[in-house]
């Protein structure tokens, strides 16, 4: 898929209001604090954390950009590559495994056409495995962004492929 | 007897009029106007209640050990890392009834002497941060929070943190280091948060429903909390019940009730889905030994085993588990152990922080070692080597994750060894899709 690696990466005004007080929140001198929460910010801002994304939050938080590379390669959440339009985080620890959890997981990666780790051609879809979400007594479970998508059966996945493939 | 979800099913719950209504933030009440810090402390010491994050130290206690320096800040931390597998408790109770916790913190910060408080959020759980946000404008609103908080001159400031996907951050120094904006790894202890936490100030760290039971003992009196349960498991407990039960969700129990009547009861997980047979149990979260059917509903002295920490511990490791977090993974006859215990290995080898070696070079060795197993390419020594990576790994690592990761696969071949062996020797049946193994004259067999 391509990559667009050109856009202008700055925060639109309201953003940085937000960074701002998100920083207040800690005493003064401690606005490294605020690094984790301002990445999840960036991420939904920009689709994922490449080298520049976290350069400007490291120029946002005052602090040197080793600091963010070794924090946003440490927590899984982040993207470090480039993403499709909807990223499909999916559980495969043992509970939602117990519900059917592989089956359905076969079953999505036959549907989309692709393995763990990859985008759709048309850019639509990446799928992740993740580990427990906890939501197990609702297994299988995957999650869009915020989305918890749980009980999952494979009629289930085609409506929601079928839905957000639109 | 429920403390923790008596509302959790009122719609509007969520909303603090509708809490206010059904009794909500009379605990804030009575502690900030009619009691001192040391009165609050007091009750909860006298409650009995233990950590509910797993490790179940007494939460008095460790309040108890809180320095207390003049002109330093102290902190209190709400882990809301959830992340063991198995459990969901925490999840549940805050995106169903978010001010149950808020009101726990107010009273909590206030018995500690905490004026800026944090709610550590694992990051996949946004839409629950939303929640909590939005209750915690709504305590502003109120004049819950804030300056002079309801006339008492107490102030309190409360946000919330989200993580960014890491098991290890459910460990308390590492969620320090976390929220402090760094890796998590965990630190070195001593010196113990209670002393040097957050920003090195003196800072406790206490699981979501830890926190949420301190409104109702503050109400109640920690003798009324202490009178349910048995023993030395006092209160109630949130259990995560998962996998092949009629009725999986979220239960609160009185401690105390057996293991049978859990499994069984309508009033809980229901029983065993219809025409299947209770194979093993995971008690308490993926980090507790495994226990095949006869040893979790009797301990080997023919008690029928209770749901408390003593009983469900009763038999050491040889026989017994543990109620850790309350995440209770129910199998049939249908669930593999060795897939089971598979899927635990590659979370804690996933899931391990890398920095002691033990941990970091043995997760991934077992991790390697039963993902040849499962695929038919075992070899004869191999279940003798999964016990010695374990036991190698146990008791040397900074963190407990290292044990969390040893336990379950020294259980599950304790338990399981002929079934491990079975895919060993016979990789071609083992192999076959949906191939179970049966164990002859076992109770679970069909």
């Amino acid at each position: 898929m391509e990559v667009k690696n050109n856009i202008n990466i700055v925060f639109p005004a309201e953003t940085l209001d937000l960074v701002k007080r998100m920083i207040a929140r800690y005493p003064e001198g401690k606005q490294k604090s605020a690094l984790l929460p301002i990445l999840h910010l960036a991420q939904a801002q920009f689709k994922w954390c490449s080298p520049e994304v976290m350069d400007y939050v490291a120029s946002l938080l005052d602090i040197s950009a080793i600091e963010v590379y070794e924090v946003a390669t440490f927590y899984t959440m982040f993207h470090l590559e480039p993403v499709g339009e909807h990223v499909i985080e999916y559980c495969r620890t043992g509970p939602c495994c117990l519900m059917g959890g592989v089956e359905v997981y076969d079953h999505l990666k036959k549907r989309l056409g692709i393995e763990t780790g990859e985008t759709t051609q048309d850019g639509k879809f990446t799928i992740k495995e993740v580990e427990c979400l906890a939501a197990c007594g609702w297994g299988p479970v995957f999650q869009i962004r915020e989305k918890y998508y749980m009980n999952l059966t494979k009629e289930k996945v085609d409506q929601i492929i079928d839905e957000l493939g639109k | 007897m429920k403390i923790l979800t008596e509302h959790i099913d009122v719609p509007g719950i969520e909303t603090i009029d509708v809490f206010i209504k059904n009794g909500g933030y009379k605990a804030v009440e009575k502690a900030l106007k009619k009691m001192t810090p040391d009165e609050v402390t007091e009750e909860v010491k006298k409650s009995g209640l233990r950590g509910r994050g797993g490790a179940g130290f007494p939460v008095g206690m460790k309040w108890s050990f809180l320095a207390k320096p003049e002109g330093v800040p102290r902190y209190l931390v709400c882990n809301a890392d959830e992340s063991e597998p198995g459990t969901f408790k925490d999840h549940y109770l805050m995106w169903k009834s978010p001010h149950t916790l808020l009101e726990g913190m107010i009273v909590s910060s206030f018995a500690l002497g905490a004026k800026t408080s944090y709610i550590y959020v694992r990051g996949e759980l946004m839409y629950v941060i939303q929640i909590l946000e939005k209750a915690i404008q709504e305590a502003y609103d109120k004049g819950y929070l804030g300056k002079n908080i309801l006339g008492s001159g107490y102030d309190l400031d409360l946000f919330v943190q989200p993580g960014g996907g890491a098991y290890i951050c459910g460990e308390e120094t590492a969620l320090l280091e976390s929220l402090e904006g760094k890796r998590g790894n965990p630190r070195n202890k001593p010196p113990f948060p209670a002393v040097k936490g957050l920003w090195q100030c003196p800072t406790v760290v206490n699981n979501v429903e830890s926190i949420a039971a301190t409104s109702w003992i503050v109400n109640n009196g920690g003798d009324a909390y202490a009178a349910i349960g048995v023993g030395r498991s006092t209160g109630t407990k949130l259990i995560s019940a998962s996998g092949h039960i009629r009725k999986p969700g979220v239960y609160e129990i009185p401690l105390g009730i057996t293991v049978e009547d859990f499994i069984y009861s309508d009033e809980w997980c229901g029983g065993i889905r219809d025409g299947h047979k209770l194979k093993a149990v995971v008690a308490g979260g993926s980090s507790v030994p495994i226990l095949p059917a006869e040893l979790i509903l009797t301990t080997t002295a023919g008690e029928k085993r209770l749901m408390t920490y003593e009983s469900l511990s009763d038999g050491g490791f040889v026989s017994g588990t543990m109620l850790g977090s309350g995440g209770f993974v129910v199998m049939d006859e249908t669930a593999c152990i060795v897939h089971n215990t598979l899927t635990f290995a590659r979370f804690y080898h996933h899931e391990s922080c890398g920095q002691c070696s033990p941990c970091r070079e043995g997760t991934g060795w077992m991790d390697k070692v039963l993902k040849r197993i499962e695929h038919g390419k075992g070899r004869r020594e191999d279940i003798d080597l999964l016990v010695d990576v374990a036991k190698k790994i146990e008791g040397n690592t900074i963190c407990p994750l290292g044990d969390a990761a040893a336990w379950p696969i020294a259980a599950a071949i304790r338990h399981f060894r002929d079934e491990f062996e079975w895919h060993i020797e016979h990789p071609e049946a083992a192999t076959k899709e949906g191939a179970v193994f049966m164990r002859e004259g076992a109770s679970w067999t069909l």
